[in-house]
């Protein structure tokens, strides 16, 4: 298959990131002793790399294996291609009885196989539902890509982008003035669009609110409309936010590479963000890994969150107004006020559409909307059916806790990767294409910049509209009421 | 006393030492490894107590396996829960006078036996015919199930077929628990039946027996989602905020 293997970084983009430039030498003694060290450091990848029992639980689980039918796409097999490793240089069979117990040497093939298989895995943890232990293949993966990185063998789209996010603030390499700029061309769109002057503010000091959203909200499509839509529903609502130029990135790629230094200095910058702009709240928009870190590990990494009792966390949670959740998601926020009839909807605007909700992984599997465990599966259903009188659900063993993945997620959204992305959404194109022909469904809402991408991609490979695609908030934009009870 | 009872008894004592002393290991280091970051597979119970019935639930029910495939799940708890049985019936042989729920346990427990191994042929079945599970399954996977296929025939074959002599055999063991080494019957089920038990009590701590432990240490299990409310920190990851 051609596009199965990602780009390997080159030295400069390594270097960028911290890592040697080029596989080292002693890489085979390194990543050994890396593996070691994160061993020791993550209970996840010790009990995982033990407790598997090859019962096959995953086998027929993940997309990547539905989509390829490569038998090393079967979660239990790409976990393996590490346990075996790991077996044969940490366990007593592993070293007596190799073959016995399937342990393998670390050669240059078995990297070369870490360095395919692990950048076809989007750390979606579908597998982990169905597995007997809560054994998640993306706490290996983020290991795998750890120690590859560790030994000068990392992958360019990830570093590259983890470079531009610590050095300038967001994934797309946006400075300041350009972020600017963007944001006053579309307070004019929104204005020319609806005669009502909505702001788009940034850098605002004394903002309730700041909102951290995917960079790819400020340019690309569909995302943009849901930035329009969060901004007008701030601007119903009648509350002050501001962006901010320091940290204008939700996404955390630091996440997909399980480097745990990276994630959090980036995480930092929103802590200081939050600090220097001494904004009582923090709102993350509509990113689905950004919202597992925001919601799942800020205040292990930042202290954005309740309940601190040290120096560092307390001095952030003091400024933080306690009667909201911190963080909290744009969903949850925006249902909050419908619930509360704050906002001025006109589900009619939506008519043409019939709507259908793709719950993206890490939403669905890693994170939590509101009080009750499975929040995160009914507030943006509930929304969509406050601002749209046609919603259908798709079949129930792919949506919910057991949604797929869009096929992009993880860093595996790099046009590297095209062949393994466009198989990876097969079985999210059938259920999608069953609501299609069962109920005319002509438009796919969801809340992850991931999955809008990479479905505005794959889309038209399996026949459907690139437009069929969109955000949450892109609904609520079309049908929010603007100058009706500001 | 016999070359063979000193045999069993030195195997047994080792048996138990690497057992006991393995499993400890095993579990002051899952325990020693910190969770850094909160990792429940979600939707997950949002207090500590909801997380531990979650995890009672996947040890008591394989509630996730059953999620997967029914199958699996039938063949799996066949042979777990007929197992956990039987091992209950095996107690007659260690308690004197027999603890009374477990002479009630008794009739249930010998015919567990015949469940166990069907619930073992089933796994197997499935190891050697689905294509997908025969890929992953590597040498080992199949001995271990021959192990207790065996270990469940050879019990199975004293009971039904062939008696052995189980006062001595009781008064054997009760003498190896008291240091006082009482002859062990020269009867070939017993002995192939006794070894491999002893196969299985040594390989535990350094195979995928571990998944019994490990279970009870699975982080997106046993974690409650509760990340907005309270701060996990790993003393690692605190040194960083230093």
């Amino acid at each position: 298959m051609a596009h199965v293997k990602p780009y390997v970084a080159d030295a400069q983009v390594q270097a960028s990131v911290n890592y040697p430039g080029e596989l080292v030498e002693d890489w085979h003694d390194k990543a050994i002793s890396r593996m070691g060290e994160l061993l020791g450091k993550y209970r996840s990848l010790r009990v995982f790399m033990d407790a598997c029992v090859h019962c096959g639980a995953c086998t027929d689980k993940c997309h990547y294996f539905i989509g390829t039918a490569d038998p090393k796409n079967m979660p239990v097999a790409r976990q393996e291609l590490m346990r075996s490793v790991y077996r044969r240089y940490f366990t007593l069979p592993g070293k007596l009885v190799p073959g016995l117990v399937g342990a393998k040497d670390l050669t240059k093939e078995v990297l070369d196989d870490w360095f395919s298989y692990f950048h076809q895995c989007s750390e979606c943890r579908r597998c982990s539902v169905f597995c007997p232990y809560g054994i998640d293949t993306a706490e290996v993966t983020m290991a795998a890509r750890e120690i590859l990185n560790t030994v000068g063998y990392g992958m360019k789209y990830t570093n590259q982008i983890l470079a531009k996010v610590q050095k300038i603030g967001n994934n797309l390499g946006l400075p300041g003035p350009a972020l600017e700029d963007t944001l006053s061309g579309l307070e004019e769109d929104i204005e020319m669009d609806t005669g009502v002057s909505v702001k788009m503010p940034i850098d605002v000091q004394g903002a309730e609110v700041l909102l951290v959203t995917p960079s790819a909200d400020f340019f690309s499509e569909p995302h943009v409309e849901s930035l329009i839509g969060y901004a007008k529903v701030f601007h119903q609502a009648g509350i002050s936010w501001t962006l901010s130029s320091h940290a204008s990135e939700a996404g955390n790629f630091g996440l997909f590479n399980g480097n745990y230094e990276q994630m959090r200095n980036i995480a930092m910058r929103i802590r200081q963000a939050a600090l220097d702009l001494g904004v009582k709240r923090i709102i993350v928009g509509e990113c689905g890994h950004a919202w597992r870190v925001a919601y799942a590990f800020w205040n292990t990494l930042t202290g954005i969150g309740a309940g601190g009792d040290d120096p560092f966390s307390i001095q952030l949670q003091k400024q933080l107004d306690p009667r909201y959740r911190q963080p909290m998601h744009i969903c949850e926020f925006t249902h909050d006020l419908i619930k509360r009839g704050a906002l001025n909807l006109d589900k009619e605007a939506n008519d043409h559409r019939i709507v259908t909700y793709h719950d993206s992984c890490n939403v669905a599997r890693a994170s939590r909307m509101g009080d009750m465990p499975g929040g995160q599966f009914i507030i943006p259903r509930e929304i969509i059916k406050a601002v749209a009188n046609n919603f259908v659900d798709m079949p129930m063993d792919t949506i919910g806790e057991r949604t797929f993945c869009c096929g992009g997620g993880g860093g595996v959204l790099t046009d590297d990767l095209l062949e393994v992305r466009v198989k990876g959404a097969l079985p999210r194109m059938e259920a999608l294409n069953q609501v299609k022909e069962n109920n005319k469904v002509n438009f796919m809402a969801t809340i992850c910049a991931i999955c809008k991408a990479q479905f505005t991609k794959v889309l038209p490979f399996y026949g459907f509209d690139m437009s069929m695609v969109g955000g949450v908030h892109q609904l609520v934009s079309d049908a929010i009421q603007l100058g009706t009870k500001e | 006393m016999s070359l063979l009872t000193i045999i069993y008894a030195g195997l047994f004592y080792a048996a138990t030492v690497i057992l006991v002393g393995g499993l400890a290991y095993r579990i002051y280091e899952y325990r020693k490894t910190p969770a850094p970051l909160n990792i429940p597979t979600t939707p997950a119970p949002i207090t500590p107590v909801g997380a531990k019935l979650r995890v009672w639930r996947e040890v008591l029910v394989f509630e996730s396996l059953f999620k997967s495939n029914k199958w699996i799940w039938l063949f799996g708890f066949m042979f777990h829960f007929a197992l956990a049985l039987v091992l209950m019936r095996h107690l007659r042989y260690f308690t004197n006078p027999v603890w009374e729920w477990v002479v009630l346990v008794q009739p249930f427990g010998m015919y567990a036996g015949f469940a166990m191994v069907a619930g073992l042929l089933g796994l197997w079945g499935r190891r050697l015919f689905v294509e997908r599970i025969r890929y992953i399954s590597t040498p080992s996977d199949h001995l271990i199930l021959l192990l207790l296929i065996g270990i469940g025939a050879s019990g199975l074959g004293m009971k039904f077929v062939a008696h052995t002599d189980i006062v001595d055999v009781k008064s054997f063991f009760l003498g190896l628990m008291s240091f006082n080494i009482h002859p062990l019957p020269a009867d070939p089920a017993l002995l192939v039946h006794l070894t491999l038990v002893a196969v299985l009590m040594i390989i535990f701590p350094i195979s995928k027996l571990l998944h019994a432990p490990g279970v009870f240490f699975s982080p997106t299990r046993n974690m409650a989602d509760n990340p907005r409310d309270k701060r996990h920190l790993a003393p690692w990851a605190a040194e960083l905020e230093k």
